[in-house]
């Protein structure tokens, strides 16, 4: 479904994504893991078209994207920090949304267990951020996009809010969708993915299925296994 | 693009910036008007302070809006929309927001007490420098990431042209004026908005002779060019 390859990417002298290859199948759920500025959101905001790649080609549904934009109505993208005009209030935030995307099928599934339309009236700029997260969730479950792209999406959250928003992924998993989740809470990824990939300074450093990474290292947590890699890794470096 | 315009001019209208400036400019014109009895000198004093307002204001506002709308555009890229569609609906909803703003605060007054050419011609000297102002501030800002750094060169931009521009003309005329420069200061006048602005309204209002050198010779100018056009037209 998203195939990247060669993929760099510089801000200034700084190498953040160095050749990057990648396949993303549909079906399937992929932890995108890695230390922070490891390069996880550059290549998400790659992927969605809103930072500019120097180099390489990524294609969604076997279609270049460069200098494409309709592509994007496959995807459903929660970011990491939701920025949202200060002066809507949620209510309009979807209207507005639901006005621009066209569908006619909604899932507003979220809306209702976050019980967000008691707070339709509020503005975005009176929100905590962990009710500004849930509009974010919200708002990239509601149009059933074949591509999620959830980029931390339990930071900031409540534990029950988290409850509800791991159930609502695993509900939606299916083999028409493929889910694409960073995150560093890594029981949380053992739960939600399949698949992993290890990004370090911009190089994927593992690429395989949660199981196969599991019995390599002969531990039985995700985060464990993790661990145990990145030893191993630095370990080869040294 | 109507429909992101759209939600554009809605967020412009709530923030009560343009509702102000447009009170400022109705309450401007309509004392100057009353104050003065012959609506020609009103006409200019309203120009003096159009042609220092109107383009702070869009320079200032437009390049605040921008900065303010950096989350809605951010929220936009992630959505099936182009990006020049984006930007483009950004650009159009000033421009009709600071364009009204202007039509209402001086449009109204203007043609409720002096309905006249020069009236007509101060309202649309008014929407060019509005439209001229706000393009100029909207590649500044696009040029550049910091809030700050946007403004700043903004407002360069206005003080250069408002200011300095006229101080750098006044200089080259004072020191070649052994040489005829009738021609050389046309065309450098014609390089500032601002002073086009005030020269086509000054035109209009037959006071050229206030304006010394260049304002005279852009009317003699104009006249040739007239004369010219009606003589090939007789011909």
């Amino acid at each position: 479904m998203i195939s990247v390859h060669n993929l760099n990417k510089k801000f200034g002298s700084l190498e953040v994504l160095k050749s990057i290859d990648l396949d993303f199948q549909l079906g399937k759920s992929f932890a995108l893991i890695g230390p922070n500025g490891s390069g996880k959101t550059t290549l998400i905001k790659c992927i969605l078209g809103m930072v500019m790649a120097d180099s390489g080609v990524i294609k969604v549904d076997n279609e270049n994207i460069n200098g494409q934009w309709l592509y994007r109505d496959k995807i459903g993208y929660m970011p990491q920090i939701g920025r949202y005009p200060d002066n809507m209030k949620i209510g309009q935030l979807f209207d507005m949304i639901r006005d621009l995307r066209k569908k006619e099928s909604v899932d507003d599934e979220l809306i209702t267990e976050f019980n967000l339309q008691s707070m339709y009236d509020k503005r975005m700029h009176t929100l905590s951020g962990g009710t500004r997260q849930k509009v974010s969730a919200a708002l990239a479950f509601l149009f059933d996009a074949p591509i999620m792209i959830l980029d931390e999406p339990t930071a900031g959250l409540d534990p029950l809010a988290v409850e509800v928003l791991k159930s609502k992924i695993r509900k939606e998993k299916n083999d028409k969708r493929l889910f694409l989740i960073t995150s560093h809470i890594m029981s949380d990824l053992d739960e939600l993915s399949s698949d992993v990939v290890y990004l370090e300074e911009g190089v994927i450093c593992y690429n395989d299925t949660i199981a196969k990474i599991k019995s390599e290292t002969g531990e039985e947590k995700f985060g464990k296994a993790i661990a145990a890699m990145m030893r191993r890794n630095r370990a080869d470096v040294a | 693009m109507i429909k992101i315009t759209k939600y554009v001019l809605y967020d412009i209208v709530r923030n009560r910036f343009v509702i102000l400036y447009t009170v400022f400019l109705l309450i401007t014109s309509f004392t100057l008007f009353s104050l003065d009895s012959d609506p020609g000198k009103a006409t200019l004093s309203l120009l003096n302070i159009i042609l220092m307002v109107v383009p702070l204001v869009s320079i200032i506002f437009t390049t605040i809006h921008f900065f303010n709308s950096y989350e809605f555009i951010e929220l936009m890229v992630a959505q099936p929309i182009n990006r020049r569609v984006i930007f483009m609906s950004e650009f159009f909803a000033v421009t009709i927001a600071l364009s009204l703003a202007y039509l209402v605060g001086i449009g109204l007054p203007v043609m409720l007490l002096n309905a006249s050419t020069s009236s007509f011609f101060l309202l649309l000297a008014g929407l060019l420098l509005t439209w001229v102002f706000i393009s100029l501030a909207f590649s500044a800002s696009v040029s550049t990431r910091d809030k700050a750094k946007g403004i700043g060169i903004a407002l360069l931009f206005w003080i250069y042209f408002s200011l300095i521009y006229d101080g750098f003309l006044l200089y080259i005329i004072y020191a070649f004026s052994d040489y005829p420069l009738e021609k050389v200061t046309l065309a450098l006048i014609a390089l500032n908005p601002v002073d086009l602005a005030r020269i086509i309204i000054l035109l209009k209002l037959d006071i050229s002779a206030l304006m010394g050198y260049t304002g005279a010779f852009y009317k003699s100018f104009l006249e040739v060019v007239r004369e010219l056009s009606f003589h090939f037209r007789s011909c």
